[in-house]
Parts: structure tokens; C-alpha cells; sequence
């Protein structure tokens, strides 16, 4: 028995069918449908009463069913909500879907259970218009608050030239300025306390502090900060709405720009859920190649958080040091993809070329020149006494509060927990690897950046792995969906011809099913969860970002802290606003 | 009439010298901190980038001179004028060279202190009358920071004053001909340095402005030849506190006769201006709290112990 059936086993025996039925999905996630009104007590009983619980929230979104291919089959007729909970002691994911019926239909909020629901149900009523009821502010979130219509639902256009010139009147003008002002009374803030009156002090959206457009309202009583609240949206560009339109194919290079510091790590979250659907498997070269610019692209990512972070603090320095570092990664990245920042180079099924002849001089030559500089950087960042007591003690958070409000990544292991999805649900070979999962005990600043640091060495390692034990092979899976699909046999076998006729015109047809991937990311863990309805573009693309958790935070870990530690709980963070947006 | 004389082109001249070294140093810092940020700075302009000295200031003066409609006008004008006053005032005891000072006041180490204390209200002043949040946070941090390194910037210096037995900076200088102070005097040095910085508020004592957090601080609204002012102010103060130092603690223009005294004392504060930079370039930023404490908690008791113990020792030796 697996455990997607133990799960069912369990969940049977605690629920009626009537409450609780299976689907079965092209991942391995176990998927429920469970009737809208008895959601809360599974929830309930999954979080707190299961002997083996899922305590984490790990994502929400919900789905339009109105126009899918496969219609009449579905369960759901109208609106799918999805909850995604991650149980840590079975190493597991449970899938639970509700169907919604109407036009804009309502659902319980689960914010009691989880805090962190709470941006979920308010993305997802600003998406679709389904409302949340006991939600304490059901608002928009990321799209400006005198948005009409709800994006992701099917009728609203995904191009700006099916919705009419834009014309920017006076009162437009009012209307939206009007929106932006900030009414602390909103918010349940108070304007003064018994002794004191509060400052509200608007950082960003255009802050040097903020590292993007971000803006955080804060309520300060002289520097402290009695609470704060994010407002973010401002860097959204509709990237999930976008997977709607674009073919399977060509959505590859959306996905670069999620995370802008993670590179070619997004296409891979997002294949990997494609090739799922697919039943696409890989070439063990393209494991490999792919896992070793993955790992550049992390340490890449992770020099640009350290630079920025010593710059937040006042060091000026370090930020020039590890560009110049970060510049000869991509030197690397360049040579073998031909792009820097977004080579969009991995493909469904492989990647887009060959490494090129002399890669492995250029990856040695980094191997040998990097931990030398890496020393240095903790001589003059981690040792500096002023850092650490700009960073000890600050922004604490214990390993509850964290699975409480979905951290994942260096965020969770700087609490003491040695959860890394390239170990505990390993993909594209990383179970071949070897290398130490960094933890440190204290969840605070300091921490998350001590665990950052020990992954470059650690990541390191591996590309040093990937270095001396290249498979030799095809860069590209012979399965027809691959893409662009291998051209060898279009001359002898008629199949092969049409397949490649088709995939180049239309794009691959990918079968119908959902399926989610989730990989170790540089931030956190990043999914796509990808819903085909036998089509050439994928009918629903979900995009779960760490960094959107991880802010939803902030109000939490930075009361009672100063606006100087602000910076450093930011910094420390390490989000991008484009993974928080989409 | 030839004294008025010679009095009018020491002034000019050292009002000249000085306005142009303030210039300067924006070429200085950009290139300096560039050098030790592995990057080339400005080198485009004329020989070395030496031009951008030209281009930056002409482009303050061409800048906007915008006052904010919500700002305090009078005070807001007045603010930055503040803060170059009381620098170039304090430039008058400086003893450059034997015979190149303005003035030699009997007072002149207090006069010192007393215009640097002066040049806090610039930034009181510009930080309220701005009107804006940020440049009232940073005033607020300027204000407490500076009125703190002040007390101990004065205690730190009366070792010297002992030593010497006058407040005259041309008598302090003489009395290092056989010794400088800084052997004498190592913790004073050490803590008016510290001072000092804190003084002209530059990294890692940059607390009132705090870019990544305050955005520019107190002169977040200014432009133009006001923020210029503020520019030129904090570039005189660098240059004021490495001459003070020298002149205090390093001998001032004494030095073997190879050289003329006003190159030795123009070498030793370039060196401790370059000094200001590397600082710059290496140190984060501590928290405003935690710069009173170190202040109030362990400079203060310091200089105290330092005062104490130069007494003691004077007594002893000065015994019959």
C-alpha cells in the first residue's frame, strides 16, 4: 500500500463518501474532492487531530472551470478552490479541491486555521471574484483596488487591445490616487494610543530600502514599529493569466522572469510539472546539465541577495565584489545558452542544446577561483562585528510560527529544521548527489544569512559533481512531445513526421490531467501546478511562490522592531517583488 | 596696511584652497572608493576623470533651486547656509603653518567645539522645516547623535589641553615638538576620531541620512545648490576634522625640514581624509540605538578615565 492510499484509507475512515472522493491526478499527489461545507472539519482534522498532520498551508488558488475541454466529466461545473497541505512527518502532499457553483460563489475562509490563508483567499477573490466568508479583510491584493472585473476568470480578456484604449482622464486620476491612500482604520490601526500619537510612514513603492516596487506601511510610535502592512501588486504582470494563452512551448520564457534571480531554475519548476503530465522521461545528461545551471543560478541569486543585504546594513562594498562574482557565473551561463539573466534554455523534454565544446574548463576555473572569495566575504560580512549586531536577535521566528505561515527554503532551515526538497522529494537526480543540508538554530537574521552562505559551498559541490560525472547521451528525450521534437526519424516514419509537423506548428498537444511539481528554489520552494485539458496551451497554470508567503509575514515578525531592522528583516528575507507578483 | 593685507589674502587664500579641496574630494571619494570597490568611478571627463569636479558642481547650479510648496520657506533656505557657516567659521583657528592662520584665539579649541556644536541646528532645522517624515526621522537621529558625540568629543580633547596647558591650537601644536600627542594621548584619539565622524555623519556613522532606510534623511527634499551646500558642507567637515586631528594629535605642520610645514600638514590631513573614505568603504551601518549606547555606555566612561588618568599622571610628574 503507498502512501497516497494509506492517506485514502485513513481519510475514508474518518469521512463518509459523501463528504470525500479520490481523483486520480498525473503527479503523485493524492487529490480529494470534498463537499464545500465539510472542508473546515477536514482541514481541522488534517492540521491538528491526524496522527501524522499536515501543518502546513502550502498553497490555495482556485480554478475556472466554465470552459474546460473535458467539461462534462468534471465534478466541479463552475469554480475549483485547491488546497495544497504538506505533512513533514510522512514527507507528503495532499491535494483537496471544493467545487463552487455559480457565478460568483462563496466559500468558507479558513484564515482561523491557517494566518497565512489569508493572502491566498484575498488573491484568490481578487482573481476570480469568490468571496471568502469570516475572511477578517477580503480585499484586493495584487490587482489596484478600483480594478474592474476578476482576471483569471475566462471571460476577462488577457490582451490590453481586446479591452478598449486607455485613457488616463482627470478623475481617473483622483479615483486612483484616491484608492492609494492609506486609512489606517481599514486596517484595525489605531491613530494614537493612550500616550503617544502614531507616525504612519509609507515606505515604497518607490524605496532604495525596498529592493523593487514595494510598498510597506508602517505604524511607527517614534522608530518602532508597532505594525506594518504590506501592500503589494505593484510588479504584477499577470504571468499565470499569460500560461492561459501561450502554448506549452513558448510559456517557457514567461517563467524565467517569476523569480528573476532564479533563472533557468523556473522553467525547470514548471517542466517538471509538464513532463509529469507528459509522462515525459528525461535523458539522464539533461538531469544532470540541468540540475548543474540550477545550482549556478542559485549561487547567482544568492551572491545578489548577500551584496544587497551587506548594502542594506550600510556596507557598501561587498555588493561590488559579488557582482563581479556573479558576472563570472555568467560568463559560464553565457557560453553554454547563449542568455544571461533569462536564458530560457531548458526545453519540455531536454534542453536547447548540447553544452558547448570546453564547458568543463570554464566550470572548473569556477570551482577553483570561488571558495577563496567566498572566505573573504565571510571575513568581511558575517565576521563584521557591527553585522552581527545589526543582524543577531533580530526578526526571530520559531520553527511553529514558520510552518504556521508557509516558510520554506533558507527561511525554514535557519529554525533548526533540515527540510530540503532536493532531499526529501528529490527530482531531476538529485538523489545522486551528494551534499549537506545547512541548518542553524535561532531563526533570526543572522541565521537565515549563515544558511544561505553554506548553501553556495554546498551547491558548489554539486556542480563539481555534475562536472566529474557528465553522462554522455542525447540532450533531449525522444518522447514526441519533447520540444522542438527530434527530427532524425521524420524521414522514414510517418507517425514521427505528423508529430513533428504538429509540434512545430501548433505546439505540443499535452494530455489531458493536472499535475504539480515542486522544487528547492532559491527562495523557498516554487510549484507549477498545471491543468491540461488536452490542449496546445495549458487550460490553468498556478504558480506558488516562496516569496508571497514569506512577506505575508513581515507584519508579524517585524512589530516591536525598529525601522532599521526593517531593512534588515528585509534583506534577510530575500524575496524579488516579480516571485511575490507574478 | 600691509597687515590688513596680508590678512585679507590668508583669508581668501584659505577660503579659496578650502572651497576647491571640498570640490575635489568628489572627485576623490568617487575614485577612491571606486579603487577599493574593484571598479573604475568617473575617469571619463578630462585626465584622470578630473573634470567631473566641474561637471558635478555645474550641474547643482543648473539644477532646479526648488523649494517644496509644503515646506517651511525661510527656514528651509536657511538650513543648509548653516552648516558651511559654522565649518568654514571653525577653519579660522586652524593652524595650517606656522604663520598661516586666520586667527589665533586664545579659545580656539572651544571655538572649535562651539561652531561644530552650531552646526546641528542645520540639520535640526532643514529636517523640521522639509516637512516630510523621512527628513524629520533623520533629524531627529542627526539631532540625538550629534548632541551626544559632542559631550565626549570635548573631554576627549582636554587631555591635550592639559598637557599644553592652553586652548590655543598654535600653542598645542608647539608644545608637540618634542613629542606629538598622539603617543601622550592614544584613547583621546581614538575617541575624538570616533567623535569626529559622528560629527560629520559619514559612514558608519551616517545614521541621519541611512539611504537604504530614510532614503536621503534630513535633506531628502532638497535639490539643487541647497543640497549642494549640504554636499560641500559635509566635505568641509571631513576636511576640518582630519586637520583638527592632525594639528591635536599629530604634530600639525611639524615635521622634518625637507618639506615646508604646510606641506607636512596638508600631507598628514589628506591622509586621515582617505581615511574617512576607506571607512566608507568598509563598515556597515549600526543601529541608531545601539550608537548612543556605545556612545553614552563606553566613550563617555572612557574619556572620563582618560581625563582622570592624564590628570593623575600630570600631578605626579609636575611634583616638587
Amino acid at each position: 500500500m503507498n502512501a497516497s492510499e494509506k492517506l485514502a484509507t485513513e481519510l475514508s475512515l474518518k469521512f463518509s463518501d459523501s463528504v470525500l472522493t479520490q481523483q486520480q491526478t498525473a503527479d503523485e499527489v493524492a487529490t480529494f474532492w470534498v463537499d464545500k461545507t465539510e472542508i473546515i472539519p477536514v482541514l481541522n482534522y488534517l492540521k491538528k487531530q491526524s496522527a501524522e498532520p499536515f501543518p502546513l498551508l502550502y498553497d490555495l488558488f482556485a480554478i475556472d472551470e466554465r470552459s474546460r475541454a473535458d467539461h462534462k466529466t468534471h465534478p466541479s461545473k463552475d469554480f475549483t478552490v485547491v488546497y495544497h497541505l504538506l505533512s513533514f512527518t510522512r514527507n507528503q502532499f495532499i491535494r483537496l479541491k471544493i467545487a463552487l457553483g455559480g457565478e460568483y460563489p462563496s466559500a468558507q475562509s479558513i484564515t482561523h486555521l491557517w494566518p497565512s490563508a489569508s493572502w491566498y483567499e484575498r488573491e484568490v477573490y481578487d482573481m476570480f471574484g469568490i468571496r471568502f466568508e469570516g475572511h477578517p479583510h477580503l480585499q484586493r491584493i495584487l490587482m489596484p483596488l478600483t480594478w474592474q472585473g476578476h482576471p483569471l476568470r475566462k471571460e476577462h480578456p488577457a490582451r490590453a487591445t481586446e479591452m478598449g484604449p486607455f485613457k488616463l482622464w482627470d478623475e481617473k486620476v483622483d479615483t486612483e490616487q484616491a484608492a492609494l491612500e492609506f486609512k489606517p482604520e481599514q486596517w484595525g490601526l489605531q491613530r494614537h494610543s493612550d500616550d503617544a500619537d502614531f507616525m504612519f510612514l509609507n515606505i515604497g513603492p518607490q524605496h532604495p530600502g525596498t529592493h523593487g516596487v514595494l510598498r510597506i506601511i508602517l505604524q511607527l510610535d517614534g522608530e518602532n514599529i508597532i505594525d506594518a502592512v504590506p501592500d503589494i501588486g505593484f510588479h504584477h504582470r499577470g504571468a499565470e493569466k499569460m500560461g492561459e494563452r501561450q502554448s506549452w512551448h513558448t510559456y517557457i520564457p514567461y517563467t524565467d522572469r517569476i523569480d528573476y534571480l532564479g533563472g533557468v531554475m523556473n522553467n525547470l519548476a514548471y517542466l517538471l510539472a509538464v513532463e509529469k503530465l507528459a509522462g515525459i522521461e528525461v535523458p539522464d545528461r539533461v538531469k544532470v546539465v540541468r540540475v548543474m545551471m540550477c545550482e549556478f543560478f542559485r549561487i547567482a541569486s544568492h551572491l545578489v541577495w548577500y551584496g544587497t543585504f551587506a548594502q542594506d546594513l550600510g556596507q557598501l562594498s561587498p555588493v561590488f565584489y559579488m557582482f563581479t562574482d556573479r558576472e563570472k557565473i555568467f560568463d559560464i551561463v553565457e557560453a553554454v545558452t547563449g542568455g544571461r539573466m533569462h536564458p530560457n534554455w531548458f526545453r519540455i523534454g531536454g534542453v536547447a542544446q548540447d553544452l558547448p565544446k570546453g564547458w568543463d574548463k570554464l566550470v572548473a576555473e569556477f570551482i577553483a577561483y570561488f571558495p577563496k572569495r567566498l572566505k573573504e566575504y565571510h571575513n568581511m560580512v558575517m565576521r563584521n562585528s557591527i553585522f552581527k549586531a545589526r543582524t543577531v536577535g533580530i526578526g526571530i521566528y520559531t520553527l511553529e510560527e514558520a510552518i504556521e505561515w508557509g516558510v520554506t527554503g533558507p527561511g525554514l532551515r535557519a529554525c533548526g529544521f533540515d527540510w530540503d526538497m532536493r532531499k526529501k522529494q528529490p527530482y531531476s537526480g538529485y538523489e545522486n548527489f551528494e551534499f549537506e543540508v545547512p541548518t542553524a538554530q535561532n531563526g533570526d537574521c543572522y541565521d537565515r544569512a549563515l544558511v544561505r552562505e553554506q548553501e553556495m559551498i554546498q551547491s558548489l559541490r554539486i556542480i563539481e559533481q555534475c562536472l566529474k560525472n557528465m553522462p554522455e547521451g542525447p540532450y533531449k528525450s525522444d518522447n514526441p512531445h519533447s520540444t522542438p521534437p527530434l527530427k532524425k526519424n521524420t524521414m522514414q516514419d510517418i507517425e514521427t513526421l505528423i508529430n513533428h509537423f504538429l509540434n512545430v506548428s501548433w505546439g505540443p498537444v499535452i494530455p489531458k490531467g493536472e499535475a504539480m511539481s515542486c522544487i528547492e528554489a532559491t527562495k523557498g520552494w516554487n510549484s507549477y501546478y498545471m491543468v491540461s485539458d488536452g490542449n496546445t496551451s495549458p487550460y490553468r497554470s498556478r504558480i506558488r511562490t516562496p516569496s508571497f508567503p514569506h512577506m505575508q509575514m513581515l507584519p508579524y515578525i517585524t512589530k516591536g522592531y525598529t525601522v532599521a531592522d526593517l531593512l534588515s528583516i528585509l534583506g534577510s528575507m530575500d524575496y524579488v517583488l516579480a516571485d511575490i507578483d507574478r | 596696511m600691509s597687515e590688513t593685507l596680508t590678512y585679507w589674502i590668508v583669508i581668501i587664500g584659505i577660503l579659496f584652497v578650502l572651497l576647491n579641496v571640498a570640490a575635489l574630494l568628489i572627485w576623490v571619494e568617487r575614485r577612491m572608493l571606486a579603487l577599493w570597490q574593484d571598479r573604475l568611478g568617473p575617469n571619463r571627463a578630462g585626465p584622470l576623470g578630473l573634470f567631473i569636479v566641474l561637471a558635478d558642481t555645474l550641474k547643482l547650479f543648473f539644477k532646479e533651486d526648488w523649494t517644496p510648496p509644503f515646506a517651511d520657506r525661510n527656514v528651509f533656505v536657511m538650513a543648509p547656509a548653516v552648516v558651511v557657516i559654522c565649518v568654514l567659521l571653525s577653519f579660522a583657528v586652524i593652524p595650517f603653518a606656522p604663520n598661516i592662520q586666520i586667527v589665533d584665539l586664545n579659545i580656539g579649541l572651544l571655538f572649535f567645539l562651539g561652531m561644530s556644536s552650531l552646526g546641528v541646528y542645520s540639520i535640526v532645522l532643514g529636517g523640521w522645516a522639509s516637512n516630510n517624515k523621512y527628513s524629520l526621522l533623520g533629524a531627529l537621529r542627526g539631532a540625538s547623535q550629534m548632541i551626544s558625540y559632542e559631550v565626549f568629543m570635548a573631554l576627549s580633547l582636554m587631555g591635550v589641553v592639559m598637557l599644553t596647558g592652553s586652548f590655543s591650537l598654535h600653542a598645542i601644536v608647539e608644545a608637540q615638538k618634542n613629542c606629538w600627542f598622539i603617543l601622550l594621548q592614544p584613547v583621546g584619539f581614538v575617541i575624538f576620531f570616533i567623535a569626529g565622524i559622528a560629527e560629520t555623519h559619514r559612514l558608519p556613522f551616517d545614521i541621519p541620512e541611512a539611504e537604504s532606510e530614510l532614503v536621503a534623511g534630513f535633506h531628502s527634499e532638497y535639490s539643487g545648490m541647497k543640497f549642494g551646500m549640504f554636499f560641500i558642507g559635509e566635505y568641509l567637515g571631513i576636511t576640518l576634522i582630519s586637520a583638527i586631528t592632525v594639528a591635536l594629535f599629530f604634530g600639525g605642520w611639524l615635521g622634518p625640514a625637507f618639506l615646508p610645514p604646510i606641506v607636512w600638514f596638508i600631507i598628514k590631513t589628506t591622509g586621515f581624509i582617505l581615511f574617512f573614505i576607506l571607512l566608507r568603504a568598509s563598515l556597515p551601518r549600526p543601529r541608531y540605538d545601539q550608537l548612543m549606547e556605545y556612545g553614552w555606555k563606553v566613550l563617555l566612561p572612557l574619556s572620563l578615565l582618560n581625563l582622570l588618568v592624564t590628570g593623575g599622571i600630570i600631578l605626579l610628574l609636575n611634583q616638587p
